[in-house]
């Protein structure tokens, strides 16, 4: 049941979709510009809404507490800027104002993970799924493509509370289709499997069905999990993949502390502590270069993935917990 | 008219007072009184903030009971409401005591301010569902913002007359997102939007200028666009000028946002307070408390 690859875009052309979408069924949904509009994709709904569309400036701090007000006073406010600024620079803002008040906000982060390219380091935003997981009445939704993303925009303007969506910069393959079930919060099992779990989300969702693709033809069988909804966390199916795989690799665009690696870790470690091996970026910064290179060198491919789920595999099949010995104990590098 | 001994009690009473235009000798024993019920409020929590919200009940007095500010004490979740955002939100037990001398709720729950389970948590907590806090706050420089969030739902996609009123402090003014808030206020043209900062020249380390200065205030809040007017903040002609000034701004539809600068003293009302920045961050004595309620029972 391996999905079909429907070619490619970027999950950020889903956001802004998505967003117009929202916009024609909501009429008090409004989105908040913080100067990157075009870059992503509000500008959509700007030239769609423009009496809905508010420029706030380079002022992500301002932006995020303007829209806790405007949510405060009814409306369904959407602001988006690029991840390093939509959810660290203005963390406090999103601690209090947001969350703190279950102000019905909705950020779109974009530029998030290390495939943006040749921005650099500073705009690859690496660390904020672990923060925004940690707020409480936070959601937050890390879309695998185009498709996903456009629903995730949509249910999470539906809902009633916080919420965050994570996209990227460049185009990702497409494989879910409008008739893809979504529902946040629940996660979807990609392929069917017993001998490893692979749970991913984003762009490292494909390269775990490559990865699974490739152990199938070593006769092993991996269970490919698309966790969307990083927070609330779908502890159930996490928990019956571990339970019934027996190990885990996670996989992610992001530090491999924290963030969707780190939620499965807790899971398991409470509900069915199987080895687990992480798939991400190892406590590093990113880098100038094309989003391939990139991600060849950040680790970040199905590779990565096909080798961590040998060593998972092996932890497994030497005895229940996977304890390792001192002198091989795993570290991030 | 409330009895020497009733003003002088530390026990709470349960008078309230109306919100309608006053003339500026109406408003002394309002403010006393919000005062008072400060007073009563901190001795027995035992810890929070005594220097901003004495300093600045002569604000709230004329905000909340000079007919600037309209609101239904009975039903704060009027949808015709105007709204106040504190976003100074360590000066909280000035806006519980003005609350409850509005009749927003019972004075009585002043005696919770800060201790477990209580909705007067030591800053504005929205979770809290007290009538008439608006949001948590506390955090300094947001409230601000989210004040120019709801005056932009109004004027802007509501396009009603509500006028939404955020004080803010002087040490405040270092919070840059503040001036990015300031900005935003003039470019959206919200002449509905009411910016009152109270200017007591201290903050917890020391003296406004010594701490980080932030003057001038009045060029700077003129120069982000502000109708900017300087008022003795404990003369209540001088602040009903500020507030008429926002008024005319707004019925003019001038596109203007308004700043009232109030120069205020911290701890003002109760001598061995007055002006003193060590009185930021903590609570009378059982004594200290004693003799504040003496002083400000001997005025009207
Ligand atoms: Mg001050």
């Amino acid at each position: 049941m391996t999905p079909t690859l429907l070619g490619s875009k970027p999950t950020r052309f889903g956001f802004g979709d998505g967003l117009v979408d929202l916009g024609e069924r909501h009429s008090n949904v409004v989105v908040l510009g913080g100067d990157i509009t075009g870059s992503v994709m509000t500008s959509l709904f700007r030239d769609k809404f423009p009496d809905r569309f508010f420029s706030i400036g380079i002022a992500e701090q301002n932006a995020t507490t303007i829209a806790a007000g405007l949510a405060l006073s009814g409306k369904i406010p959407f602001f988006a800027s690029y991840g390093a600024f939509c959810a660290l620079r203005n963390a406090d803002q999103l601690r209090i104002s947001v969350a703190y008040n279950e102000a019905n906000v909705k950020i779109g982060g974009g530029h998030a993970g290390i495939s943006v390219g040749p921005d650099g380091a500073t705009h690859q935003v690496l660390e904020e799924v672990a923060f925004l997981r940690t707020l409480p009445h936070m959601t937050m939704i890390v879309p695998a493509d185009y498709e996903e993303a456009r629903k995730a925009t949509i249910a999470m303007g539906e809902m009633v509370g916080p919420a965050y969506i994570r996209f990227g910069r460049s185009p990702v393959p497409m494989f879910t289709t409008a008739d893809t079930p979504f529902i946040l919060g629940k996660a979807n099992q990609i392929t069917d499997g017993n001998d490893v779990a692979i749970i991913a989300n984003g762009a490292m969702l494909w390269e775990s069905v490559l990865a699974a693709e490739e152990l199938g033809k070593k006769g092993i069988k991996a269970r490919v999990i698309n966790v969307h909804t990083v927070k609330p966390f779908d502890f159930e199916t996490v928990t019956n993949a571990a339970r019934e795989c027996g190990c885990v690799v996670t996989a992610e665009e992001h530090q491999v502390h924290g963030g969707l690696g780190g939620a499965v870790a807790e899971c398991c470690g409470k509900n069915a502590p199987v080895p687990i091996e992480f798939v991400g970026v190892k406590d590093s910064f990113g880098g100038s270069g094309e989003p391939e290179e990139l991600m060849v060198k950040f680790g970040l491919t199905w590779r990565e993935i096909y080798a961590s789920a040998l060593v998972a595999m092996e932890r497994k099949e030497k005895g229940s917990t996977g304890i390792r010995a001192i002198k091989d104990v795993a570290t991030y590098a | 008219m409330m009895d020497v001994e009733t003003k002088r009690s530390l026990d709470f009473n349960t008078t309230t007072f109306t919100n309608e235009r006053r003339a500026p000798e109406d408003f002394p024993p309002i403010a006393n009184e919000i005062r008072r019920d400060i007073v009563r409020a901190l001795v027995r929590a035992g810890s929070g903030h005594s220097g901003g919200p004495l300093g600045s009940a002569d604000i709230f007095a004329v905000l909340y009971f000079g007919g600037y500010m309209r609101y239904r004490s009975d039903d704060m979740g009027w949808s015709g409401r105007d709204r106040f955002v504190l976003s100074a939100g360590h000066m909280v037990p000035v806006q519980y005591a003005t609350m409850a001398n509005a009749g927003m709720y019972p004075k009585s729950e002043l005696a919770t301010l800060r201790k477990y389970g209580t909705r007067l948590q030591g800053h504005p907590g929205r979770d809290m569902h007290l009538p008439g806090i608006e949001t948590s706050s506390g955090s300094l420089g947001q409230g601000i913002s989210i004040a120019i969030g709801m005056a932009m739902s109004d004027a802007l996609l509501d396009k009603n007359d509500h006028r939404v009123f955020s004080l803010t402090g002087d040490g405040e003014l270092q919070e840059g997102s503040v001036w990015e808030a300031a900005m935003a206020a003039s470019h959206f043209k919200l002449d509905n939007f009411c910016w009152i900062i109270d200017n007591n020249d201290c903050q917890i380390d020391g003296r406004v200028p010594d701490v980080m200065n932030v003057y001038p205030i009045k060029d700077k809040c003129e120069a982000f666009g502000f109708d900017t007017i300087v008022v003795d903040g404990h003369d209540h002609a001088d602040l009903q000028r500020g507030f008429d000034l926002f008024l005319a701004n707004q019925a003019n539809k001038t596109g203007r946002p308004t700043c009232i600068i109030a120069r205020t003293y911290m701890g003002h009302g109760v001598s061995f307070m007055n002006d003193k920045f060590e009185w930021h961050g903590k609570p009378p004595t059982h004594d200290q408390a004693v003799a504040a309620l003496e002083e400000l029972s001997a005025h009207p």
